[in-house]
């Protein structure tokens, strides 16, 4: 693909690479933790060498992935403040889904979806981590009614999280054009005028 | 164990029938506490047997030693001093260790197929090799039994001498328990004969005398006869109405096969709205406006050169 120069960067490395390093631990903690939660996925700890090394190394994949998103988030952040025009967005959402964007209000470098599945995202992080931690036997000691409340929140936090991921790396394979922005940092400037207008101008000064 | 895997009621993380087509005979331990002296040859038996020996460890200040189960110690004898109503003692010993419920919390929870395995006869087992050391039959049990070895990272607890009873023994503590504190048979036969030995206690004044076979976990295939049936907390702690916590049951009840076909239908879904939506491009006009200030933008270039 010839790039054009005009393009617009949309993150620089070291963004694309805090955002990989999560979205593989990510992968891995959803592979290991599934094998856990359902014989129907068991089988899937022979991915990590064996079911005992999915056990082990499942809990440290997680710290790594809580410290990086942790940086994720301070970083991004502030772009997710949910404004007036998000809420207009999340109420028009069906037309949007429906194939039809040509009401949508116009959105900053984050659309109030985006924004949703940022902030679910931290809660499910936060939670996920903490009852993570707290079922973790090799090092963590708590009284045994802990570890069956961590249990229950950990496995719904999983669950509430891997939908949210399925509803994120659909959207961006749906958009065109978009995941060259987490591939290499650039997007066209007409995919970032037609999908988030108000940066658009922000970045180019056009006042179109 | 050929014979006995022919013999397995149920098996952890496994959605099918096992190997199920004999069904033998149940079988229980009655451990009677009004009998028993404290002496620790059941605990004795039990590493002798099994061939385990936990480290020496240090006097806490009771005659409890090890002062609890561990990886390495599958029964335990727990003292408990109690002071009567009338300014009286009693001594309350209870030989502690796996109660192999009929509905068990560790089998339940665990997420390795085989891992530990239930009897047709009623005894709970664990299978090491298959343990992968989460330590879910820990947040499981009832009852705090099992424990992780610090050696292996393996479960361990009581097998009710699952070896021994498959070849027609009783376990090495029913063997060599010198009051007869400790019966082993069937469990019709066991609670046939707690019912002589509470009509018995009954009679030396113990009113409250019974047997202790939980229902909130379907029974137990270890019973204990106990003097006070009604505050079986003075033994250690022993739950009143023991069962599988609700936590336990939410999580591992039927919200997992919701959360996958939730998590299915999210995954299809997407799937099938790319099929029939059709991908979210960038529209013709944005394209060719851009290709045309592009086009501009080059030409000016050129002049600029020039
Ligand atoms: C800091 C982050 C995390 C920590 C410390 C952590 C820790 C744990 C621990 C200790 C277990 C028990 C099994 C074992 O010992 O390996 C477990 C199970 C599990 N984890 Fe995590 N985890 C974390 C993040 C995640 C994430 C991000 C996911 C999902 C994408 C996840 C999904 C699961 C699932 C589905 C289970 C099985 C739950 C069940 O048995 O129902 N975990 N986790
Ligand atoms: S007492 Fe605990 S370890 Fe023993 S069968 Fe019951 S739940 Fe399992």
């Amino acid at each position: 693909m010839i790039r054009n120069p005009r393009d617009i960067q949309r993150y620089n490395a070291s963004e694309r690479a805090n955002h990989w390093i999560v979205g593989i631990c990510f992968i891995l903690l959803a592979l290991s933790g599934l094998a856990f939660f359902h014989p129907a996925f068991f089988p899937l700890t022979q991915l990590f060498g064996s079911p005992t090394w999915a056990r082990i190394l499942h809990p440290y994949i997680g710290v790594v992935m809580a410290f990086f998103f942790l940086i994720m988030a301070l970083r991004f952040a502030r772009l997710n403040f949910i404004h007036k025009q998000d809420i207009e967005w999340l109420k028009r959402v069906g037309e949007m889904v429906n194939g039809d964007d040509h009401n949508m209000p116009e959105q900053g470098k984050y659309n109030g979806g985006q924004k949703v599945l940022f902030w679910g995202l931290v809660i499910g992080m936060l939670l996920i981590t903490v009852s993570g931690v707290l079922m973790w036997r090799s090092w963590v000691a708590v009284p045994v009614g802990v570890v069956r409340a961590a249990s229950v929140v950990h496995a719904g936090a999983a669950v509430f999280m891997i939908g949210l991921i399925i509803m994120h790396v659909y959207a961006a394979i749906w958009t065109r054009g978009t995941i060259r922005a987490m591939l290499y940092g650039t997007v066209t400037r007409a995919w970032a005028k037609q999908h988030h207008r108000v940066w658009y101008r922000q970045i180019t000064g056009d006042k179109r | 164990m050929a014979l006995q895997s022919l013999d397995i009621k149920r098996r952890s993380a496994t959605t099918t029938p096992s190997p199920q087509v004999r069904q033998t005979l149940e079988v229980a331990k009655l451990i009677d506490v009004s009998a028993c002296i404290g002496c620790k040859a059941c605990q004795a038996a039990c590493m002798e047997w099994n061939d385990i020996r936990d480290e020496v460890g240090t006097n806490v200040g009771v005659y409890d030693n090890p002062s609890d189960l561990t990886a390495n110690q599958w029964t335990v004898m727990r003292f408990n001093e109690v002071e009567t109503a009338d300014g009286g003692l009693e001594w309350l010993i209870r030989k502690d260790g796996c109660m192999h419920c009929e509905d068990p919390g560790c089998l339940k929870a665990c997420p390795a197929p085989g891992a530990i395995i239930q009897y047709s006869n009623g005894i709970v087992d664990f299978h090491e090799e298959h343990c992968i050391g989460c330590g879910y039959c820990i947040t499981g049990c009832p009852f705090n039994v099992p424990r992780i070895s610090k050696k292996d990272g393996k479960a361990y607890k009581c097998t009710l001498c699952s070896d021994r009873v498959a070849v027609g023994q009783a376990p090495a503590c029913a063997k060599v328990c010198p009051t007869g504190a400790i019966q082993f048979g069937s469990k019709e036969k066991m609670k046939e004969y707690a019912e002589t030995r509470i009509t018995d206690l009954k009679e030396r004044g113990f009113d409250n005398a019974g047997l202790y076979d939980p229902a909130g976990v379907g029974g137990t295939h270890v019973m204990y006869v106990l003097h006070h049936a009604d505050q079986p907390g003075l033994y250690n702690g022993l739950p009143k109405d023991p069962a599988i916590s609700p936590m336990v049951s939410v999580w591992k009840g039927v919200t997992k096969p919701l959360a996958m076909a939730a998590l299915g239908a999210a995954a299809l879904g997407s799937l099938f709205h790319y099929v029939m939506k059709g991908p979210n491009e960038v529209s013709k006009e944005l394209e060719d406006e851009m290709e045309r200030e592009d086009e501009r933008l080059r030409a000016q270039e050129k002049e600029d050169v020039k």
